[in-house]
């Protein structure tokens, strides 16, 4: 099992490199997308996978039994679904403003902050 | 159980974390969100000095959230390197709020300008105060989010154009900082750093160590802007408002610098070899092509975002030599470049306002109108290069120092190089925007900033000189803070030995009952 999912981690590794690649900004945000789940599975199977006891403590134990499933992972992975939930609705805001302001979604074309050199430092005049 | 002073550590996260959320709950009145911004980062300061005092007097100390006790839980912990920078930290973002109030309007200031600022420092100072890494991923996340904010208010196209470059590149970043997180805990089955650091060094051979480090040393060198990954940076930074360019200069590639310190001396002490020797040679490239590129530019606000990336290589320089007084040399950078990062970025701003444009071709004659804003430029850059009597010039003595006894001749090469670089930009820069004349021989200074402005970069200025002049107390602090990063001990003792204390009081167990 932990081999399948291991390969499945690999595969959307993969798939999120394509489409990182991509100059089109919708690639790259279903990149991100696809590499921030890539990533949860990845702890997942990292906090090994078992056919344990769910990890509940009786009561009257202070601490639990041995051979419980490993509660970590899921705090884990709900914490980064969280926070890359959030950053991916803040990239759609943004990529949409951006086409919008600047009327394309090729990163190629997007150089108004870093507009092609302009040549000197110094006026013609003091040269 | 000394509980009063383990919450010491807390405060400086607290206080502008309740201050975001007070501002937040006062949306849109900016009079009031003004004032709770200022007292907030005023108090952050105040906790953190005291902090810094605690932990120079008694050792580190360290508080586990919840009373879950390390490895379980997570802890927060400061020694003398997390606290000193926690103290400068808000130090800087104090006189950064000062210029920001001439520098944003109040339509800009209404658009979350300070719950952001807040949330930011929130970050910044959990960064630097965490024991635990995965925590330490959740803080920058918190940085990264306010950052993405900051950065689009204004809204101008060429802040769209920046923000989508820094916000894709820092998320995935992050999300590789997460990757080799999730490796590293598959690995060892702990989170906790002070527990990761003997768990690592008692790994078997065959694990895949190497992986994991450059996995840090990737992730964690892209959000400090090291070369090859620092392209993000001079992308981005010269495009928000220029109290935000400076507060993001200060802090946020040295939260970076900071965890790969964090990272190497505690997590990986020894091994990983191979990160260690790309470390080596990725810190002279950065020096090297950071200042390259500043040469190259033709607009000022990006001359000083590439001289900010040249910053970083000196600081991986003195970690990959990392003997004492290697690490002294970083930390007393550290230090010196988020005072410099601040001033030389507030600096750009004002010469725009005065001169009405960042491109250094249509800027000029400017030291007619405005004396004071020449005369701190010069300094802050003097102090950039490592010309003494300034603070810069101190930890470039350490680390060369230090490069030559271990032999790292290449960093020391690469230091003096990005220097002499650096002394002929901020010579060429100060001619040619205050010093040639102006065209029509009239000043055409449109603003000079106003009293604010000038009196947060007159302190920052200040600053510097003071600290190159009485550097003992600033190299006393870097000296400790660095013995204490090569031996942990203590460190590792307060995260893991309070808990052990928590633990036999049934304060961690006894509340787990249902």
């Amino acid at each position: 099992m932990e081999t399948v999912l291991a390969l499945l981690v690999g595969l959307l590794f993969a798939i999120s490199a394509y489409l990182l690649l991509s100059s089109s900004l919708i690639r790259l945000i279903l990149g991100v997308f696809v590499l921030g789940n890539a990533t949860h599975l990845m702890i997942f199977v990292l906090g090994r996978l078992t056919r344990e006891s769910p990890p509940l403590i009786q009561y009257g134990l202070k601490a639990a039994e041995p051979g419980i499933a490993n509660p970590l992972p899921q705090a884990l992975i709900l914490t980064a679904i969280v926070i890359s939930f959030s950053l991916f609705a803040f990239l759609l805001v943004l990529s949409y403003r951006a086409y919008q302001s600047l009327d394309t979604i090729n990163t190629d074309e997007m150089r108004v902050a870093e507009p092609e050199p302009a040549g000197t430092l110094l006026r013609g005049r003091d040269v | 159980m000394s509980d009063m002073t383990a919450w010491l550590v807390v405060w400086p996260v607290a206080v502008p974390l309740i201050g975001a959320a007070l501002t937040v709950a006062l949306w849109g009145r900016e009079r009031a969100q003004t004032n709770i911004g200022f007292l907030a980062i005023a108090l952050q300061l105040a906790a953190g000095l005291v902090l810094l005092q605690h932990v120079w007097e008694n050792g580190p100390v360290a508080m586990a959230m919840g009373g879950w006790s390390a490895p379980f839980g997570i802890a927060l912990a400061a020694d003398v390197f997390g606290a000193g920078l926690t103290v400068v930290a808000s130090l800087v973002a104090f006189l950064i709020l000062i210029y920001s109030l001439t520098d944003t309007d109040a339509d800009q200031r209404r658009a979350g300008f300070m719950p952001l600022i807040l949330a930011l420092m929130t970050g910044v100072a959990g960064a630097f105060l965490t024991a635990d890494i995965f925590n330490l991923y959740v803080w920058f996340e918190v940085t990264l989010i306010s950052s993405f904010g900051l950065m689009v208010i204004g809204g101008r196209r060429e802040q769209l154009d920046g923000a989508v470059k820094y916000a894709f590149l820092n998320l995935l970043a992050t999300t590789f900082l997460l990757i080799a997180i999730a490796l590293l805990y598959g690995m060892t089955g702990t989170l906790s750093m002070a527990d990761l650091s003997g768990k690592v060094a008692a790994l078997p051979a065959d694990s895949p160590i190497e992986t994991v480090a450059l996995l840090f040393l990737m992730s964690l060198g892209m959000k400090a802007a090291l070369f090859p990954l620092h392209f993000w940076l001079p992308a981005a930074y010269h495009t928000p408002l220029p109290a935000v360019s400076a507060i993001f200069a200060a802090l946020l590639t040295k939260v970076g610098v900071y965890s790969l310190i964090r990272v190497f001396m505690l997590v990986f002490p020894d091994g990983a070899e191979i990160a260690r020797e790309a470390m080596i040679w990725v810190a002279v490239a950065t020096m090297i092509v950071g200042a390259l590129g500043a040469l190259a530019e033709s607009d000022i606000r990006r001359v000083v975002s590439f001289t900010v990336v040249s910053g970083v290589g000196v600081m991986i320089g003195g970690l990959a030599i990392g003997t004492q007084a290697a690490l002294l040399g970083t930390t007393f950078y550290i230090i010196h470049s988020i005072i410099i990062s601040a001033a030389l970025f507030m600096a750009a701003g004002m010469i725009s306002r005065a001169g009405g444009g960042t491109r250094i071709a249509d800027l000029a004659g400017l030291y007619k109108g405005s004396p004071f804003l020449a005369v701190a430029f010069l300094l802050c850059g003097l102090s950039l290069a490592g010309v003494p009597p300034f603070a810069g010039f101190w930890p470039k003595v350490y680390l060369v120092q230090a490069g030559l006894e271990a032999g790292a001749f290449g960093i020391v090469a690469g230091i003096l190089i990005s220097g002499f670089l650096t002394l002929m930009l901020i010579g060429r820069s100060f001619a040619l925007i205050f010093w040639r004349a102006a065209p029509d021989g009239a000043p055409r200074v449109v603003s000079d900033g106003g009293d604010l402005m000038k009196g947060a970069l007159g302190a920052l200025t200040a600053l510097t000189f003071v600290l190159g002049v009485y550097s003992a107390p600033v190299a006393n602090m870097a000296g400790r803070a660095a013995s204490e990063l090569l031996a942990p001990q203590a460190y590792i003792g307060v995260v893991l030995g309070r808990s052990a204390q928590a633990d036999a009081s049934g304060a961690g167990a006894a509340e787990m009952r249902p």
